[in-house]
């Protein structure tokens, strides 16, 4: 099964690459942006059929490896 | 006295670290980070570099290695640990020292000698030594501390901060800061003073060929505080 997760800076935590970003944006023309903040994606393929099961195990690597919970909040987005 | 240095895949100044506490009369052994014991130390070093290519996040994936439970259980026992620049962004990953350190606010990988106010001397690391202010070199692309306000709280109530980035005359001010780190904080200790992270390279400045020897003057003075 394979469950996607998004791993997100916290709200107060500075983001000096979305800042870039929000700026090369701007000078594209895209006007009006508020913020962007940049995060990281993964999808991972694990050997377990139960959703509800998968997505705890996916839910421990995020804890103990994918994210730093001191700067950082993940989500689940989904299951396939 | 006998001190271990960790080589992870991408590090690059373990080999400096060996030279540097041979040179001031350490027994220095070189550790893999595959193994899992480690051999009798009075030091643990975890050197600079870019282990496992600063994946993910750097520090992440050494901070999980094997050698590092041995390395975590030596530190809660009271061992000395120091981290050096990709040494103190495992230690923080390894949750040793609190905090995490973050890109450089201007984005760039910083590489120049800086000055750095020693702030606590009740400690293994910088008791007895004579002067507050050391000329260090810092060569990294993290090394932005942060960490949330309840454990600047904690680290100030503890007097953890271990080195402040400041001028030749030890002014910590926002101006002498390279890299956007919370309160011009360079290095960090632990609760208990035994566990050191911290950016700068003492290992860089230890020859009058090089560029400064302040580095030699730490670290003899760190092996007669250990003896």
């Amino acid at each position: 099964m394979k469950i996607s997760a998004v791993i997100t800076l916290k709200k107060d935590v500075l983001d000096p690459q979305g800042k870039v970003i929000h700026q090369a944006l701007d000078g594209m023309g895209f006007k009006g942006i508020d913020e962007v903040r940049q995060g990281k994606y993964f999808e991972i393929n694990v050997k377990e059929n139960d959703p509800t099961k998968a997505k705890e195990i996916v839910e421990e690597m995020c804890k103990k490896l994918l994210a730093n919970l001191v700067i950082e909040d993940y989500k689940i987005i989904g299951t396939q | 006295m006998k001190s271990s240095v960790i080589t992870f895949p991408g590090s690059n100044c373990d080999r400096d670290m060996d030279v540097a506490l041979k040179k001031f009369g350490f027994k220095n052994k070189m550790v893999w980070h595959n193994d899992n014991e480690l051999p009798k130390s009075d030091l643990v070093v975890l050197p600079g570099g870019f282990s496992y290519g600063d994946y993910l996040r750097c520090g992440s994936m050494a901070a999980k290695s094997k050698i590092m439970q041995s390395v975590i259980n030596f530190a809660k026992s009271g061992g000395l640990v120091m981290g050096i620049c990709n040494g103190f962004q495992i230690l923080v990953e390894t949750g040793l020292v609190p905090g995490v350190l973050l890109r450089n606010k201007y984005l760039e990988f910083i590489c120049k000698n800086v000055f750095v106010k020693i702030d606590n001397k009740d400690n293994q690391y910088f008791k007895n030594l004579n002067k507050e202010v050391f000329e260090f070199h810092i060569a990294h692309n993290e090394g932005n501390y942060f960490c949330t306000n309840d454990q600047l709280k904690e680290i100030q109530d503890n007097n953890q901060v271990a080195i402040y980035y400041c001028n030749d005359d030890g002014k910590t001010d926002e101006k002498y800061n390279p890299n956007g780190s919370l309160n011009n904080i360079a290095g960090i200790f632990n609760k208990e003073k035994n566990v050191l992270g911290m950016m700068p390279h003492p290992e860089r400045m230890i020859d009058k060929s090089l560029s400064g020897e302040d580095g030699s003057i730490f670290f003899k003075n760190l092996i007669n505080n250990i003896k």
